[in-house]
């Protein structure tokens, strides 16, 4: 693939990421001047915002962690790591505003209600550590950083993957009993996680059958 | 037991302009027929009746709410919860249209005198409909203001003639596979089934609905008769009731049997008493703007005054 058609791609990417943000940013807007008009938000607002920023940050993130797996599919895929970073930050931009809408609306600023909250409601224990072990990440997420790192850098960055199960049992924890609205994206970061072992078990039988090739007298 | 009486206020007040000129219009220009349908009902693939909405006629009541903003029709229409149309808040707007409420019929059973079965358009008429303006508080921490149109479903009660052994009020709603496709969306078992004590059944404020807005219910708000029990949790008031059954035990109720830690059989509004996953110290008012949504919860849904005598000397946290 051409750096051209790179670059046209990253803006692509770009805009796909920031859509959810404009749009939520303008319905807002919208609402709060119109506030006789019909709620582009939504009969509840708080919770339409909450639940779209939290959507965003889980998607994004899996979509990040595709990347990998789905570049071992064949060698001409190999350009789709230059978006991984891109993707990472914009999870992490979407975390921490679905964060930041939780302690603005939801937590009212109030210290006693948050720190009940923290201590108490294990989806929100586990979507605030999701959005601590994303914020390591996102710091050292430049070229110096890797280059400081070095072998530290991968490991790591490995955190994104218990970020995103932290992540998912966020959600399953919220719903009702009952409700399988997180069954899909389940699923789907389950199919990559267990591609990494998958690629490595058929790496290596072909490694072995390779073997094998070379030397027919064992 | 003491009921505080509001004062009389003008419905200007606290209705829509648009509304309650309209509702005039049309109060001076029935006569006193109780029920008028406007549109003639839509023949379905069922052979029954989905119901346009009909005109009902009310008086207003004491036990109406003063001073607050009434929620939208269209907000109290389309943010529902009605699992058997499916789990999304929208989903109950866009599919309950399917549902047939004519010929509807509720089933008297249990511990009566004589079990009996009601067509629905006996129990329109059995009344005459009050509009009664409540605050609606769902135990996921959001609330409405919604002016329903019934009568006290002790009216219904006395004439069902429950044996002295009754102690409860079990409600079912209906469950057809083929009216609600999305039934088995979410892991609960339907019928949903739901319960009052018999006291708190026979309360004034308990209301046998069958309007809202001074027009019969909008399918997915529980047509064509659901009950509004205002200082408890939303769930409390089952919607679509095919059967009231009475019984001497505790009957089992649907969000309990799910997660009895989560949703007890009492489940009065109670700002001190947290669901365990969240706090029900305060709630999002229905329609409010953004940074105006949130807003205090009144113990019993600000109901106690009237309700609170029925709970005196039990501990609220054990029985929440």
């Amino acid at each position: 693939m051409s750096n051209r058609a790179i670059v046209a791609l990253k803006v692509l990417v770009h805009l796909a990421c920031l859509a959810p943000f404009l749009v939520l940013a303008w319905h807002t807007w919208h609402d709060l001047r119109h506030p006789d008009a019909v709620a582009l938000l939504g009969p509840d607002p708080t919770a339409a915002l909450q639940h779209a920023t939290g959507f965003a940050a889980l998607r994004i993130l899996i979509i990040s962690l595709a990347i990998t797996p789905v570049r071992r599919l064949s060698k001409s895929l190999g350009w789709l790591v230059r978006f991984r970073r891109m993707l990472g930050l914009y999870a992490f931009f979407y975390a921490s505003v679905h964060l930041l809408i939780y302690l603005k609306l939801y937590a009212n600023l109030d210290w006693p209600t948050l720190l009940n909250d923290l201590s108490r409601r294990r989806y929100i224990i586990a979507g605030f550590s999701a959005w601590l072990l994303l914020l390591p990440l996102a710091l050292t997420s430049t070229k110096w950083s890797i280059r400081k790192l070095g072998k530290h850098w991968q490991t790591l960055h490995r955190l994104v993957y218990v970020a995103a199960i932290l992540g998912i049992v966020h959600y399953w924890w919220i719903v009702k009993t009952g409700v399988r609205d997180p069954t899909k994206i389940t699923i789907v970061l389950a199919i990559i996680l267990l591609a990494r072992p998958a690629w490595s078990f058929v790496d290596a039988r072909r490694r072995q059958r390779r073997m094998a090739e070379v030397s027919p007298t064992r | 037991m003491l009921i505080r009486k509001s004062p009389d206020i003008p419905s200007s007040e606290i209705t829509p302009k648009a509304d309650y000129l309209s509702r005039r219009t049309f109060m001076t220009g029935i006569a006193a027929t109780g029920v008028t349908a406007l549109t003639a009902g839509r023949v379905t693939r069922w052979g029954g009746t989905v119901h346009a909405a009909e005109k009902l006629q009310t008086v207003k009541s004491p036990l109406s709410l003063k001073g607050e903003t009434l929620t939208s029709l269209q907000d109290i229409t389309h943010y529902n919860n009605f699992y058997e149309f499916g789990t999304d808040k929208g989903d109950p707007a866009r599919n309950a249209g399917a549902m047939h409420t004519r010929p509807w019929t509720v089933q008297v059973t249990g511990l009566v005198k004589k079990k009996k079965t009601v067509d629905i358009d006996t129990l329109l008429k059995l009344k005459p409909m009050e509009e009664r303006i409540y605050r609606f508080r769902c135990v996921e921490a959001w609330s409405m203001v919604v002016p329903w149109a019934g009568y006290s479903l002790s009216e219904f009660i006395k004439q069902c003639d429950p044996q002295p052994g009754a102690k409860y009020v079990q409600f079912l709603s209906l469950a057809d596979r083929k009216q609600m496709p999305q039934i088995n969306e979410s892991g609960i078992h339907f019928p949903y089934s739901e319960g009052l004590r018999m006291d708190e059944a026979m309360h004034p404020l308990t209301l046998l609905t069958f309007g809202l807005y001074g027009e019969t219910l909008p399918n997915q708000d529980g047509a064509p008769v659901r009950v509004i029990v205002p200082w408890k949790y939303g769930f409390k008031s089952a919607k679509s009731i095919v059967e009231i059954r009475f019984t001497d035990k505790e009957p089992p109720t649907t969000w309990n049997m799910m997660a009895s830690n989560e949703y007890g059989f009492y489940s009065n509004v109670n700002p001190n008493v947290d669901h365990p996953r969240w706090s029900q110290k305060t709630e999002r008012r229905i329609g409010a703007s953004l940074f105006k949504q949130r807003q205090p919860t009144l113990m019993f849904n600000g109901y106690g005054d009237q309700v609170a005598s029925l709970y005196k000397g039990m501990d609220l946290k054990k029985y929440f």
